[in-house]
């Protein structure tokens, strides 16, 4: 259930932008999930709209959409770039759940898969973002 | 969007003093006083949590003796419990394994760790540092914006030239510094006390070198009971801990 953190921040940092933009309602959030940290999506939905319920009325009518973005990787010593769905089956358990919770412990459970190299980035999908937020002033 | 970093400030709240025990030099005894501090304010009744940010080199849970454990999860991670003290750290992530990380993934480590850790109510939270002035340290000063500083030196001339870096930086941005401790002291000399009397940062005591604590390492019970624990312990006095 660390889902419910993510989905606090998530709300928190659009309730923080809403007061800076001076937004009365908010009418919409797209949040993005990178598949990297593996969200439980039913249960990050769940958590949205729970802490929605708590919190004060500019999100009444909020209307949530969640694209889930690929994760893509690149060596830094080879240039390869691979995929987080190719390299998900060489995982045990215990790893893949703690890539879950802090993403960057990929660059320890895994490596390059062409050069073996820990040195590499997380080029795109790495954990939940906030890619835009509307609402009315 | 960045959308971690918000939800921080919520997540310290009901800590009421942070101290993070820092250093220029790697070696001096940070992670031997985090862990110690802790371990004392614990005995002594107070809600206290410890939170391991030397992300490449975390030692605190050898010095505690922490094994087979791992976080709760609450609406968030809940840190297993030490000794008493609520313990952090990215060994539960690692298992151990060498952890080889670029600054940008440290930051985005320290966010995460800081974002979805659900501390219980504390009295106490120290932060057991990195060596230097690098990226973590540039992140606490960041985002735990109450965080007080407990610098750690030796009696050496190489470490002391680093300790007055970090020790300068930290008066140029305003941040709160308990004072100085010289930890390994062989032999009477003042050129600590001198020193930091120069730079105007309070001089707080020295710790002795102490040849039987590696075998009070990794069991709580013999630290409590090692002169290095006791001489902490006359040193945290003068600072009202
Ligand atoms: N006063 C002391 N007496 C004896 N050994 C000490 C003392 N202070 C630190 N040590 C030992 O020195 C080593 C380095 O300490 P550590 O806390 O890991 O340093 P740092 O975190 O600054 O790199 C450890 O083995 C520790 O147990
Ligand atoms: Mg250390
Ligand atoms: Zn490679």
């Amino acid at each position: 259930m660390h889902e419910w953190a993510l989905a606090e921040s998530i709300l928190s940092t659009t309730l923080e932008e809403a007061e800076k933009e001076k937004l009365k309602t908010i009418d919409e959030i797209k949040i993005g999930i990178g598949e990297l940290q593996q969200i439980e999506r039913d249960i990050f939905e769940f958590a949205l709209e729970e802490i929605i319920k708590s919190k004060d009325n500019k999100l009444k009518n909020v209307k949530i959409s969640i694209e889930t973005e690929k994760s893509t990787l690149k060596c830094k010593s080879c240039e390869h770039t691979w995929k987080f769905s190719d390299m998900k089956k060489k995982l045990n358990e215990d790893e893949s759940e703690a890539i879950h919770f802090i993403p960057e412990v990929a660059f320890v459970h895994t490596r390059c898969p062409k050069c073996g190299s820990p040195d590499f980035e997380i080029t795109t999908g790495r954990g939940v973002s906030i890619i835009s937020i509307k609402g009315k002033r | 969007m960045e959308a971690r970093v918000s939800i921080i400030k919520k997540r310290l709240r009901s800590i009421k003093r942070i101290i993070s025990v820092a250093s220029g030099k790697g070696g001096v005894g940070k992670s031997l006083v985090a862990s110690t501090l802790a371990l004392n304010l614990a005995e002594k009744g107070h809600k206290v949590g410890l939170l391991d940010l030397d992300l490449y080199g975390p030692s605190s849970h050898i010095i505690l003796g922490v094994k087979d454990v791992f976080p709760g999860e609450k609406k968030g991670i809940v840190p297993p419990k030490i000794h008493g003290i609520e313990f952090m750290s990215i060994i539960y992530f690692t298992e151990d394994k060498p952890s080889a990380f670029r600054g940008i993934d440290i930051t985005n480590i320290i966010i995460e760790l800081l974002a979805i850790t659900q501390w219980g109510p504390l009295d106490y939270l120290i932060i057991d540092m990195p060596p230097g002035i690098g990226d973590e340290t540039l992140d606490v000063i960041r985002f735990i914006k109450k965080s007080e500083f407990l610098v750690v030196t030796t009696p050496s001339k190489v470490a002391i030239s680093a300790i007055c870096k970090l020790l300068k930086i930290l008066r140029e941005l305003k941040i709160p510094v308990i004072g100085l401790l010289e930890n390994m002291k062989m032999a009477e000399s003042s050129i600590i006390e001198d020193t930091v009397a120069e730079i105007g940062v309070p001089f707080i005591g020295s710790i002795f070198f102490d040849k039987n604590l590696e075998d009070a390492i990794g069991i709580g019970d013999l630290l409590l009971k090692t002169k290095f624990m006791e001489e902490l312990d006359d040193n945290l006095k003068k600072i009202n801990l």
